[in-house]
């Protein structure tokens, strides 16, 4: 049961996708399991083959509880005691089969012909019969039926239980992580002007929003200041090499998610809004996957179509930062000795101090600012 | 296209966009944005369901046009009108 964030502690299993036999390669979505931040599809972190399923649907364990054993390519099922392998039986020799074993065998549906035996003389023997059923697909009809799984949990309960887990959530970063702010205003002229004339031009779906602008310039300032790219493990930091910013999502029955959008330093802006369009929609429908929860690096958050001028966010743990931005304001603004009016945007970072300090924030911030004024190379 | 036709499809394309609203209490003269839990995702999502279902794509600068529900509806039939 992977962990899809810092407050999630089990989650329920509601459906597999794959079954003992198939194949699966790293990405691929395996299962749906329910947890307090709606319905999520699990992604495979590898290529391999399904052995066996370890927990059935209507299940709730907790999270880190192994859901299927997957064998990648090469590796042999799942370990059995050593035996010497005895030589098969000579062809054109009828094969020597136990009667425990060809009674097993009947009873799990195993084709006799395609077990190798082990015991005295090539006989097959009683274990050779297990684990060979162990390494076949699960019938098609079970002899009995899975557990029905439980009713999905009313809309109201499954809010109180977002709450809840925001609450803890939020609670452990306040307790735990020493937070600090900075805040900077951002003169938006020339990222503003930009985008109006991109969008004056681009076919309406291609449109994009200065959100999008905004993750883009957050994540390349990251290059610049990687230790706010991080996660803090135990005393220790970990610095991610990927730059995966969450996006922080309001849901509409209530709550918020934070979902990763992969890459997103990599993604030119045409790719990242259709992404980000994309993921923020999954996320109002209840329709994100595992990797998605599990991977963000940083948060960044924006308020400001609810009016919000200045944000201050709480770190989401494990990450060491969240940043925030404001509404989009015309203010009078001095340039060049000239007093101006200009968009601007108040950007904030509330940073976990035990991993950086106001240095190197107020070089990332400027390092954001930096990147907004030259739009066209976001 | 008639208006009533129009005003038929926005409400199909809002109830996509904001399915927990009850739209058939949505003021048709307040701004979608003051009665609707919408952000500019959900704004950029009714405008490109404009575009797509009714054939007459909203410019940026004229969202302000299509804020409210008769506004929306005129701003379509107009546009609509406009080409014969």
């Amino acid at each position: 049961m992977p962990q899809l964030g810092a407050d999630m502690a089990a989650g329920r299993l509601v459906a597999w996708y794959k079954q003992p036999g198939d194949a699966v390669k790293k990405g691929d979505i395996i299962a749906e399991v329910d947890t307090d931040k709606g319905a999520i599809d699990v992604e495979v972190f590898t290529s391999g083959v399904v052995e066996k399923i370890l927990v059935q649907p209507g299940e709730k364990v907790p999270v880190g509880t192994p859901l299927a054993i997957i064998l990648e390519a090469g590796e042999g099922p799942t370990p059995s005691p050593p035996t010497p392998a005895a030589p098969p039986a000579p062809a054109g020799e009828r094969q020597r089969v136990s009667p425990v074993a060809r009674k097993v065998a009947a009873e799990l549906g195993v084709e006799l012909a395609s077990v190798r035996g082990t015991g005295p003389g090539g006989a097959v023997t009683r274990a050779d019969v297990e684990r060979a059923a162990a390494r076949q697909p699960t019938p098609a009809t079970p002899t009995a039926p899975p557990p029905a799984p439980p009713a999905p949990p009313g809309e109201a309960d499954r809010r109180a239980r977002m709450r809840q887990a925001i609450a803890a959530a939020v609670t452990r970063s306040k307790r735990d992580i020493p937070h600090f702010y900075l805040s900077t205003t951002i003169d938006l002229h020339r990222a503003t002007t930009w985008l109006g004339e991109q969008n004056a031009t681009r076919p309406v779906a291609d449109r994009l929003l200065a959100g999008a602008l905004f993750l883009k310039a957050v994540a390349l300032a990251l290059r610049d200041v990687p230790e706010l790219n991080a996660r803090w493990e135990g005393p220790k930091v970990v610095r991610s090499d990927a730059i995966h910013v969450g996006v922080a999502t309001f849901l509409r029955e209530g709550g918020l998610v934070a979902p990763a959008l992969h890459d997103t330093d990599r993604l030119s802006l045409d790719d990242l809004m259709r992404k980000l369009r994309d993921l923020v929609n999954r996320a109002r429908q209840g329709e994100l996957r595992s990797s998605e929860l599990s991977d963000p690096t940083i948060t960044v958050t924006s308020l400001g179509e609810q009016g919000v001028e200045t944000v201050y966010g709480v770190i989401y743990p494990p990450q060491v930062a969240i940043v925030g931005f404001g509404k989009i304001v015309e203010r009078p603004w001095s340039l060049g000795g000239q007093v101006v009016s200009r968009p601007l945007v108040t950007a904030t970072l509330s940073a976990d101090h035990r991993v950086t300090d106001g240095h190197r924030g107020g070089l990332f911030l400027a390092a954001v600012d930096a990147r907004l004024q030259e739009p066209s190379r976001l | 296209m008639r208006k009533d036709e129009i005003r038929s499809r926005v409400l199909t394309i809002l109830s996509t966009i904001a399915p927990e609203a009850d739209l058939s209490r949505l003021k048709p003269d307040v701004p979608f944005r003051d009665q609707l839990d919408v952000d500019s995702m959900d704004m950029l999502n009714f405008v490109i369901a404009i575009d797509q279902e009714l054939h007459v794509a909203i410019p940026e600068t004229e969202y302000a046009k299509v804020a409210t529900l008769n506004a929306c509806v005129d701003h379509v039939s107009a546009m609509l009108a406009s080409r014969g």
